[in-house]
C-alpha cells in the first residue's frame, strides 16, 4: 500500500463531472471567488450533455402564451406526482431566467421570424394544465445539448476556472459521516491526487450503460452513484429508469422527440398511428413513458415492423426536406449512419432505449446530499449533487424530455450560489487523517493487480443482459426476481474480475473496471428497488401491480447495497408542498394523456 | 550542411503481434493497429488483429471495442457518445482522420489501418496528447464578448438570417481531425493556430451578438497564427461534421483586407 503516493490538493470547492450541471456550477464558483476545482474523465466538451438533442424547456412563451406554473402542473403530472413540488417550482419559475442567461452566455439558439428563441411543442408539455399543446422547448436545432455544452466550457475558460481533465475520481474520503474531499487518479501517469476540499459536488451523470442498449455514452457509467453507495450513503428512487421511444432499432442512438414535435409520428405494421388509441389527446407527443409502453404493447401483439416483427416506424417524411435541413439535420445524419435511412423519404426504424436515470443520490433545492440516520433526516454536510447523478427530486417517476437541460443549469447555479451564500473563500481546513483515503487505495490496488478468469468485458455484459432483460419496461415479481438472481452471480463473479493491463499510463482497462464496479452496485439498487415497489407508477411498470398506489406508495425509496451486494430501504416522504405562495400545490389524480 | 532527425519514437517497428481470427470464422477482416507503450524504451509498432466481421458491429470503434473486449484488453483509445457528436474517438483510419465511431468498416478496402491523429505526441496507442490543441482554443477567447449590456429581463434579438451564419461553424465537436490534417499545422503548429481555433474564432466574428470582432481580428493579424494557412483545404476535407474551416479562414482573410480600406 505504501508505494501508491499522493499529491494533495486543497479547494473550496471540488466538483466531480464536467457535464451541463458541472460546469455551470463550477464557473458558478469561480465567479463568486471561491477556489475551485473541476475533475473530469474526459475532456469537458466530449461529457454526454453534448448529445442532448430536442431542446431545454422555460415557460418564455415566446411561441404563443406560456406559464411557468403550466410547467410545474405538467412536470409534476409527468413525475407521476413523485416529484417534489417545491423542488419542482422552483425549478419551472427559475427557467425563463436560466434560458436567457443562457442566451446572454452566446448559445446560439434557433430563432423565430422576430429574433426571439425558437421553441418547440415536445411530451407532455402542455399549455392550461393540460388543455393544449406548448412551444416551450427552447432548441438550438437538435444539437441543443452541443450548443449549450460548448457555451459552458467558453464560460469556464471565460472564468478560468481549474481543470483537472482526464482523472478519474476514485471515491470519496469521508469522515464520521461527512464528506471531506475525493481521491482520483491522474489517467495520464496514474498519480493519486487526493482534493480536500469543504464541499465536493457530485456531477457525474446517470449509469445508462448498466444495460445493454441504451442512448448513454459509452462513459456514463454513474461514478457519483457507485462512489455514494460506497461511502455508506443511499441512492433514491432507483427503479425509475426511463425508455426513451425513439432510439435507432440495433445502435441505440437517440432519435430526438423533438422530431414528434416537429410533426413526426409512429405507426406500426399496419401503419396504424397507434399512439391514438393509448393518448387520444397528446397522442405521439405523451410522457415518455407512456408512448414506450403503448411500442413495448404493439410489439408484443404482433404489430411490430421489420422480418422480426420486433421494432417500430417513426415518419419525418411528410415535413419535407426544409424543416428536417433546419431543425432536424442531426437527426437525418444520425439515421443515415446508423440506420441507413434517408428520413425524407423512409420511417426510421425506433424502439423504447434506456435514456435517463430518474433515480441517484437524494439531496435538497441547494444540492445538499441527504439521507436518512437513526429515524430522521439529515444533510450529508461536505456532499452535494446536481444533474443526472442527483435525485432533487424533480422527475419523480418518470422525466418529461427537455427537463433535463433545465435541471442542469439550474441545479448547477443553485449549488455554486449556495456554496457562495455558506462559503468564506480560503477559509481553513482541518487536516485530513494520514490515512484517509487508505480504503479507496486498497480498492484500486485490488483492482490493478485483479488476476482473476474473467475479463471486464465478460463480467460487464453478463450485468447488460441481466438488466437488459429484467429492468425492463414492462416489470413483474417473477422476472425481478429473476434478475435478482442472476445479477448477484454476476456481482459475484466480480470478485474474480482480470485486469490484464499493469500499466499506469492510460491504463483504460483499469478505468472499465472501476467503472463496472460502479455499474454493479446501481444495477443491485435499480432491480431491488423496482421488486421492493408493488405498485406502477411513472416509469416503473409492475403487470402484477397495475395501479398506482399512493396510499402505500407516495414516498420515495431510499436503497443502500453494501459490499457483498445486499440492499436495504428505507424511505423519504414525497414533498407535495409548493416553495412559495405564488402557486398551489397539485393533489394526486389520474395521469391520462 | 543540413541535417535531419525524426522525433524520437517515430519509426514504427515491422515485429507486430498478430492475433489470428478464431477457427471458423467466414468475415475475417484485419486490423492494423498502430501500438505505442511509453512504459517500455521501444519504438510503437503495429499489431494485427483479425476479427470475424459476422459476430461485430459495422463501425471501425465497434471492431476497436471488440478488440479490447475480447483479443487484448491492452489496446488504449478514447470513446464516448459512440455517435458522432463527443469527438473523443477522432483518430487516422485507411489513412484519412475521421471518428472511429461513425466510420463504417466497409467503406475501408482491405486490411483496416488505425493510426494516431497525425502530428501529436503520442501518450498511449491511439491516444494522442491534445493540450496544445486545446490551449489554441482557449488562445482565441471562444466565449461571448459584448460591452453592451443585455437585456435584463429577455434575450438578444437575433434575425434567422444572422443566426443562419453561427448555425454551422458553432456544430464545431473539436475533434481535432482538421487541424490535425493540415501540413502547415504539422509544421508550425507552435504558432498556427489551426483550422480548428481559426473556425471558433471565426463563429464569435461573424455572431451578430458579439462586440468584439476587432480585437478578435487584431489578435489573429498575425504572420502565424492566421496566416500559415496556405489554403490546402485538407481540413474541410477532413471534417466529420461537413463544415467548412477554409472558407472560415478565407473570409477571415478577406475582413482582414477589407478593414484596411
Amino acid at each position: 500500500m505504501s508505494s501508491y503516493k499522493f499529491v494533495d490538493h486543497t479547494y473550496d470547492v471540488v466538483v466531480v463531472g464536467a457535464g451541463g450541471a458541472g460546469l455551470r456550477a463550477t464557473f458558478g464558483l469561480a465567479e463568486a471567488g471561491l477556489a475551485t476545482a473541476c475533475l473530469s474523465k474526459v475532456f469537458p466538451t466530449r461529457s454526454h450533455t453534448v448529445a442532448a438533442q430536442g431542446g431545454i424547456s422555460a415557460a418564455l412563451g415566446n411561441m404563443g402564451a406560456d406559464d411557468w406554473r403550466w410547467h410545474m402542473y405538467d412536470t409534476v403530472k409527468g413525475s407521476d406526482w413523485l416529484g417534489d413540488q417545491d423542488a419542482i417550482e422552483f425549478m419551472c419559475k427559475e427557467a425563463p431566467a436560466a434560458v436567457i442567461e443562457l442566451e446572454h452566455y452566446g448559445v446560439p439558439f434557433s430563432r423565430t421570424e422576430d429574433g426571439r428563441i425558437y421553441q418547440r411543442p415536445f411530451g407532455g408539455m402542455t399549455t392550461h394544465y393540460g388543455k393544449g399543446i406548448a412551444q416551450r422547448t427552447c432548441a438550438a436545432a437538435d444539437r441543443t445539448g452541443h450548443a449549450m455544452l460548448h457555451t459552458l466550457y467558453q464560460q469556464s475558460l471565460k472564468h478560468d476556472a481549474r481543470f483537472f481533465i482526464e482523472y478519474f475520481a476514485l471515491d470519496l474520503i469521508m469522515e464520521n459521516g461527512e464528506c471531506r474531499g475525493v481521491l482520483a487518479l491522474d489517467m495520464s501517469d496514474g498519480t493519486l491526487h487526493r482534493f480536500r476540499a469543504h464541499q465536493v459536488i457530485m456531477a457525474t451523470g446517470g449509469y445508462g450503460r448498466a444495460w445493454f442498449s441504451c442512448t448513454s455514452a459509452h462513459t456514463c457509467t454513474g461514478d457519483g452513484g457507485g462512489m455514494a453507495l460506497r461511502a455508506g450513503l443511499p441512492l433514491q428512487d432507483m427503479e425509475f429508469v426511463q425508455f426513451h421511444p425513439t432510439g435507432i432499432y440495433g445502435a441505440g442512438c437517440l432519435i430526438t422527440e423533438g422530431s414528434r414535435g416537429e410533426g413526426g409520428y409512429l405507426t406500426n405494421a399496419d401503419g396504424e398511428r397507434f399512439m391514438e388509441r393509448y393518448a387520444p389527446n397528446a397522442k405521439d407527443l405523451a410522457s415518455r413513458d407512456v408512448v414506450s409502453r403503448a411500442m413495448t404493447v404493439e410489439i408484443r401483439e404482433g404489430r411490430g415492423v421489420g422480418k422480426l416483427k420486433d421494432h417500430i416506424d417513426l415518419h419525418l417524411e411528410h415535413l419535407g426536406a426544409a424543416v428536417v435541413k433546419e431543425r432536424l439535420p442531426g437527426i437525418a445524419e444520425t439515421a443515415r449512419i446508423f440506420a441507413g435511412v434517408d428520413v425524407t423519404k423512409e420511417p426510421i426504424p425506433v424502439l423504447p432505449t434506456v435514456h435517463y436515470n430518474m433515480g441517484g443520490i437524494p439531496c435538497n433545492v441547494q444540492g445538499q446530499a441527504v439521507t436518512r440516520t437513526g429515524g430522521s433526516e439529515a444533510v450529508v454536510p461536505g456532499l452535494m449533487a446536481v444533474g443526472e447523478a442527483a435525485c432533487v427530486s424533480v422527475h419523480g417517476a418518470n422525466r418529461l424530455g427537455s427537463n433535463s437541460l433545465l435541471d442542469l443549469v439550474v441545479f448547477g447555479r443553485e449549488a455554486a450560489q449556495h456554496c457562495a451564500r455558506v462559503l468564506k473563500p480560503g477559509s481553513a481546513h482541518r487536516e485530513l487523517k494520514a490515512d484517509a483515503a487508505a480504503p479507496a487505495i486498497e480498492r484500486l490496488d485490488r483492482l490493478r493487480n485483479a488476476k482473476g478468469s474473467k475479463r471486464t468485458a465478460e463480467i460487464r455484459l453478463n450485468m447488460q443482459l441481466v438488466m437488459q432483460n429484467d429492468a425492463a419496461v414492462f416489470r413483474t415479481a417473477e422476472t425481478l426476481n429473476a434478475g435478482k438472481r442472476k445479477l448477484a452471480e454476476v456481482f459475484a463473479s466480480f470478485a474474480d474480475v482480470n485486469v490484464s493491463d499493469r500499466s499506469l499510463t492510460w491504463n483504460s482497462d483499469l478505468i472499465e473496471t472501476l467503472e463496472l464496479e460502479n455499474l454493479l452496485l446501481q444495477a443491485v439498487a435499480t432491480l431491488h428497488s423496482a421488486e421492493n415497489r408493488t405498485e406502477s407508477r411513472g416509469a416503473q411498470a409492475r403487470e402484477d401491480f397495475p395501479n398506482r398506489d399512493d396510499q402505500k406508495w407516495l414516498k420515495h425509496t431510499l436503497c443502500w447495497v453494501d459490499a457483498s451486494g445486499a440492499s436495504r430501504f428505507d424511505y423519504r416522504p414525497v414533498h407535495l408542498n409548493t416553495l412559495t405562495d405564488d402557486v398551489e400545490s397539485i393533489p394526486p389524480k389520474a395521469r391520462t394523456y | 550542411m543540413a541535417e535531419f532527425f525524426l522525433p524520437p519514437n517515430s519509426k514504427i517497428r515491422k515485429d507486430g503481434r498478430v492475433y489470428k481470427a478464431p477457427p471458423g470464422a467466414k468475415q475475417v477482416r484485419a486490423f492494423k493497429i498502430y501500438r505505442f507503450d511509453p512504459d517500455v524504451n521501444e519504438n510503437p509498432r503495429l499489431d494485427t488483429y483479425e476479427v470475424d466481421m459476422d459476430q461485430c458491429g459495422p463501425m471501425v470503434l465497434d471492431a476497436l471495442i471488440k478488440i479490447k473486449n475480447e483479443i487484448d484488453t491492452t489496446l488504449t483509445f478514447r470513446r464516448s457518445c459512440r455517435e458522432g457528436i463527443c469527438g473523443s474517438c477522432a483518430m487516422n483510419i485507411d489513412g484519412k482522420n475521421a471518428l472511429a465511431c461513425v466510420s463504417a468498416c466497409a467503406d475501408v478496402k482491405g486490411d483496416i489501418r488505425i493510426y494516431p491523429l497525425p502530428h501529436l505526441p503520442v501518450i498511449k496507442d491511439l491516444v494522442p496528447d491534445l493540450t496544445n490543441f486545446y490551449a489554441q482554443y482557449a488562445a482565441i477567447k471562444p466565449w461571448l464578448q459584448t460591452r453592451t449590456p443585455p437585456p435584463p429581463d429577455r434575450e438578444r434579438l437575433q434575425s434567422k438570417e444572422d443566426q443562419e451564419k453561427v448555425d454551422r461553424p458553432s456544430a464545431c465537436i473539436l475533434c481535432a481531425c482538421c487541424s490535425t490534417s493540415c501540413p502547415s499545422y504539422w509544421w508550425n503548429s507552435d504558432r498556427y493556430l489551426g483550422p480548428a481555433a481559426l473556425l471558433a474564432a471565426y463563429r464569435r466574428i461573424v455572431d451578430s451578438r458579439d462586440e468584439a470582432a476587432g480585437e478578435r481580428l487584431d489578435d489573429l493579424e498575425d504572420p502565424f497564427r492566421l496566416y500559415r494557412c496556405h489554403t490546402i483545404m485538407n481540413c474541410t476535407e477532413a471534417c466529420p461534421k461537413d463544415l467548412n474551416p477554409a472558407k472560415a479562414i478565407a473570409e477571415i482573410k478577406q475582413m482582414m483586407v477589407h478593414r484596411r480600406l
